[in-house]
């Protein structure tokens, strides 16, 4: 009845690394090396700072990525909860132990690393849904009594981030939740009511937000409202992306962000760096890049023979849609500024820490295709 | 696949995936935004943002251009450029305004309201626009400023360039510069480009007619800066244009030996050749010193300027008006004959006074000059005489004659402070005063008194004009408009005594403008005003030059303040007792030498008296100056080709 265990538990060495989805590999390869270069100007040119720990941080999770994918994914199922619990302590301690940069707590100093726990939390809350939509039965979906959970374990990381405050983050981490809501068959009806009541506690939710967000709405609305002002960011990007062109100014040659009219360059804003200096071309080529991991991972999630292991990559690959896109919009002026790295092109530890494992959890995905997971 | 819960799985399995497809065709969707967003920016608003972005990425800091320069005849200098030492200050590039200006003050005596001043200036421009603490620094001051600089951030010592004159021998015919005003961007079109901080525009005299030539063209240095204004490297220098050099026809030397002769007294020199028009100076007194309103003016030197009641800072020489006196009795004279009123040996008798309708009309000689001819009328300045010429001539013949001469209108072109004076006539004073002109007025206006008002300038070129025979000239003091017709006309009949062609066809072969009917009655006057200076019992006999080489013809003149009242005639009040006030300004013109003539010279000064105490004997050392020099300017004139 069962398929024995053994039949995928003995797979070895050679048949796994066999297994691995080279094309996605191999892309985020090349986004990484792109990413590397993008950092170089940033720097100004120089094998500086950014771009040294950035490239030591791809590597150290480029081979975290393979470590976890080469474990069997019934070990991620099994720990899914623990892990989730895990990160939940983690951003606890950050509300006491937290280190404050900017006006907001958001790290846990680590020693060798400041680790940014939201960020892992995005992939934390996948994978506990996942394995919770996967282990109830489809009639118990739409169950009251089921929805307790999923609601509980959504909404408290997200409060505890939002207060951070990281108003990006924690819309982030809710998207991806959501997402596995959805896909294992939550009612669009309760989407609905959910969606009518964030609206009524809209005004709300705007009282609890500080000045600086409340304006950076406002400026998103309307940028020229205060150019010099919050409204710089989004001009400087806009002009910094409109002036490369077709063709871009050319590597090193970003007038934007050399001159540092660019704000936050290494992070939130490499793909304008990127964009100024390689042009139209340049962006489609990282844009097409993250539409092949994209649809690496979804095309996981159709060949993955158990439910957890699809809900995972699908929605996996969707909150990775959400960062790429809310990111992207962000910089060309579509979306307020709230603060979302690009994946693998932005600079920041527990970000690269973050996507490296949940593709990691792909690849194992992958490689364990037949295995059930219980 | 097989387990209990199979069906379960697939089912779930197959709703997974049809709510997978939903997202996935939405993700298209946004993609294809995201795409159409980046032609959108880099596609087709690609020029706007690359023009943004240049804008962003280039500052430019203009650079005030070299001044030219202003020499005289024989090239000197009189209004050159000198290095300056100033000290900017970039606000954004100071870190601790207050601290910096405290430690300012104590390098450069500043006081504290200059301070606030340029705190006030600060907030009004943008933080990298420099302001200019201290505008002209001396070496000492200068170089300690470069010795703290390194505490200093934010200050720039700048050596740039800065009008000067030698001296104030010239100060009103050179004007004066000074800041750009609001009002000067508007009225003036060549400005709007110039408008750089610390440039200086002309004001007044030579400086302001030459302004738009003698300014130059503005540079600019064109800077990459980064998004807090730091430059961060040059792309481009222009260094602008310096602006034109002007050679004058002033000789320096004439107008310094002039101006310290005017020293202390309220009066004006005009000097000009009588063939071309050269005016070789032009002085004006009591002066003022133009260095003091390069850096902007003290304040103290300033009121002192305004409060003096010698007004120096106004060019008597262009903008004075004084009534020209007996100094237009050549002209009656000269009217007269060329209208056949009278012949130069018609007499009338002088008996100290005439009366008209019951009005008295007094001569200067209380006791009357017995019988006078047209010669002893010019050569003692009978005042009857040309009572009784001025009523049988008419004033609007007379106003005819003496605007040829040049009298009721301006000299030069675009002096702003030259005027045109006044020469009455019937005509003028019903449209100016709406009144019917009085025969009276006749007979004052024959002695040039009542409405009569002209300039020292213009009296001179009137006496230029009959000088050189009674040929239009137009008066130049730029250099390098040639016009030589007369000097060459001269030389030709001198070369040609037997020349067949009559004398009209002759003039206007050389292009030149004769102003009378017939020369004899200009040679008339000449000896009259000879007579004048150089025989005794004429007005200026006292202070002539009996050198032949130097003699010279004039005639003096003094322009009334106040009437006398018949009190004061009775008594025989001498001028010098009145109240300065009350004085009549003394005149007086002449052309030297008399047999060959080459200068016109007219002199006044204001409450001097009369003009052959007071303005003759300056006229007298000025024409053996300018005649001593004659030599040189010839053989400077002849180097360019001129005739002589």
């Amino acid at each position: 009845m069962f398929q024995p265990r053994s039949i995928q538990s003995s797979l070895t060495l050679r048949d796994k690394i066999l297994s691995i989805d080279y094309v996605l590999v191999f892309s985020m390869l090349i986004l990484g090396i792109t990413s590397m270069f993008a950092m170089y100007s940033t720097d100004g040119g120089e094998f500086k700072y950014h771009t040294n720990s950035h490239i030591l941080r791809f590597f150290v999770f480029f081979v975290m990525f393979f470590l976890v994918s080469l474990v069997q994914i019934r070990f991620w199922h099994g720990t899914s909860y623990l892990i989730y619990f895990v990160i939940f302590i983690l951003l606890l301690g950050v509300k006491y132990f937290g280190l404050t940069s900017s006006g907001s707590k958001r790290w846990l100093d680590l020693y060798f690393m400041n680790l940014q726990p939201s960020e892992l939390m995005k992939i934390g809350l996948i994978l506990f849904l996942a394995k919770y939509y996967h282990r109830i039965s489809i009639e118990n979906i739409n169950s009251i009594r089921y929805l307790f959970i999923p609601i509980t374990v959504l909404v408290a990381p997200i409060i505890l981030v939002a207060t951070q405050p990281d108003l990006g983050t924690s819309i982030l981490i809710a998207a991806g939740g959501v997402v596995v809501a959805w896909l294992a068959g939550v009612r669009a009806k309760f989407f609905m009511f959910s969606g009518v009541a964030m609206i009524a506690l809209l005004p709300v939710a705007i009282s609890f937000l500080k000045p600086y967000q409340k304006s950076r709405i406002l400026t998103f609305l309307n940028p020229e409202r205060d150019p010099l002002g919050a409204g710089y960011q989004i001009i400087q990007s806009k002009i910094a992306i409109g002036s490369g062109g077709l063709f871009g100014k050319g590597f090193l040659n970003g007038s934007q962000s050399y001159l540092d009219y660019l704000p936050e360059k290494h992070t939130d804003f490499i793909f304008t760096l990127f964009s100024e200096e390689f042009g139209f071309f340049g962006s489609l080529f990282i844009l097409l890049l993250y539409i092949i991991i994209i649809y690496r991972i979804i095309r996981t999630g159709n060949i993955t023979r158990s439910n957890f292991g699809k809900l995972y990559c699908y929605s996996f690959a969707t909150a990775f849609f959400f960062y790429v896109v809310v990111n992207m919009m962000m910089v060309l002026g579509l979306l307020p500024i709230v603060g979302s790295p690009l994946p693998i092109m932005s600079y920041g530890g527990s970000s690269m820490m973050a996507i490296m494992f949940g593709l990691g959890i792909v690849m194992s995905c992958k490689i364990y295709k037949d295995t059930p997971v219980n | 696949m097989l387990s209990p819960g199979s069906g379960n799985t697939v089912i779930k399995s197959k709703l997974i995936s049809r709510r997978m497809f939903l997202i996935t065709a939405a993700k298209a969707i946004v993609m294809f935004g995201l795409v159409g967003r980046l032609i959108s920016l880099q596609i087709n608003q690609a020029t706007k943002y690359k023009s943004l972005s240049d804008k962003n990425r280039f500052r430019e800091w203009k650079l005030a251009p070299e001044r030219g320069a202003i020499k005289d005849f024989f090239d000197i200098e009189i209004a050159s450029n000198e290095p300056l030492y100033q000290v900017h200050l970039v606000p954004e590039n100071a870190k601790d305004l207050d601290n910096l200006f405290v430690r300012l003050k104590a390098i450069l005596n500043i006081t504290d309201k200059k301070v606030s001043y340029l705190k006030r200036v600060i907030k009004k421009q943008k933080p990298w626009e420099p302001v200019i603490v201290s505008e002209n620094l001396d070496w000492a001051d200068f170089s300690k400023i470069n010795l703290f600089l390194h505490e200093l951030e934010g200050v720039e010592p700048i050596v740039s360039v800065a009008r000067t004159y030698p001296d104030n021998s010239s100060a009103h015919i050179l004007g004066y510069v000074s800041q750009i005003s609001a009002k000067d961007l508007q009225t003036k079109e060549y400005l709007q480009d110039l408008a750089v901080p610390g440039m200086a525009v002309g004001k007044t005299g030579l400086e302001r007619k030459l302004d738009e030539q003698i300014i130059g063209k503005v540079g600019y240095q064109r800077y990459e800066v980064n998004a807090f204004g730091k430059r961060i490297r040059e792309i481009k220098i222009d260094q602008g244009q310096a602006g034109k050099n002007f050679r004058t026809t002033l000789d320096y030397d004439v107008q310094k030996f002039t101006a310290e002769l005017l020293k202390d007294k309220a009066a004006a020199v005009c000097v000009m050749d009588v063939y071309n028009g050269d005016i070789v100076s032009l002085v004006s007194s009591p002066t003022f010193e133009p260095n003091q309103f390069v850096h902007g003016l003290d304040k103290k030197y300033w009121n002192s300027l305004i409060k003096n009641e010698k007004k120096p800072l106004g060019n008597k020489a262009l903008s004075g008006l004084y009534p020209p006196g007996s100094t237009i009795k050549t002209l009656v004279a000269l009217s007269a004959l060329e209208n056949k009123i009278i012949r130069p040996l018609d007499t009338f008798r002088c008996k100290g006074k005439i009366e008209l309708y019951g009005e008295k009309f007094h001569c200067w000689e209380k006791d009357g000059h017995g019988i006078v001819n047209l010669r002893k009328g010019i050569q003692r300045s009978c005042d009857v005489y040309f009572y009784e010429v001025a009523r049988k001539l008419g004033v609007d013949r007379l106003s005819e004659t003496a605007k040829r001469f040049g009298l009721g209108k301006k000299v030069l072109s675009d002096f702003i402070e030259e005027r045109s004076g006044v020469v009455p006539n019937t005509k003028w004073k019903k449209k100016f005063i709406g009144q019917n002109w009085y025969l009276g007025e006749t007979l004052h206006s024959g002695i040039g008194q009542g409405y009569f008002q002209s300039t020292p300038l213009q009296l001179c070129l009137m006496t230029a004009q009959i000088a050189n025979g009674g040929f239009e000239i137009k008066p130049r003091i730029i250099f390098d408009e040639r016009n030589d017709n007369l000097r060459k006309y001269l030389k030709y009949k001198n070369d040609n005594p037997n020349e067949p062609l009559p004398t009209d066809l002759l003039v206007s072969n050389f292009d030149l403008k004769p102003l009378f009917k017939n020369q004899e009655h200009i040679n008339l006057i000449k000896d009259a005003m000879f007579s004048s200076s150089n025989e005794p019992g004429g007005t200026s006999y006292r202070h002539r030059l009996e050198d032949p080489n130097f003699t010279f013809a004039g005639k003096t003149g003094s322009s009334q303040i106040k009437r006398f009242t018949e009190a004061q005639r009775e008594a025989e009040v001498k001028q010098e007792s009145l109240p300065y006030k009350d004085r009549d300004h003394a005149l007086f013109v002449a052309f030297a030498p008399y047999k060959n003539p080459q200068y016109a010279i007219s002199v006044l000064v204001e409450h001097g008296g009369s003009g052959g105490k007071a303005a003759a004997p300056i006229a007298k050392k000025v024409i053996k100056k300018v005649l001593e020099r004659h030599e040189l300017r010839r053989s400077v004139n002849n180097q360019l080709g001129e005739a002589v």
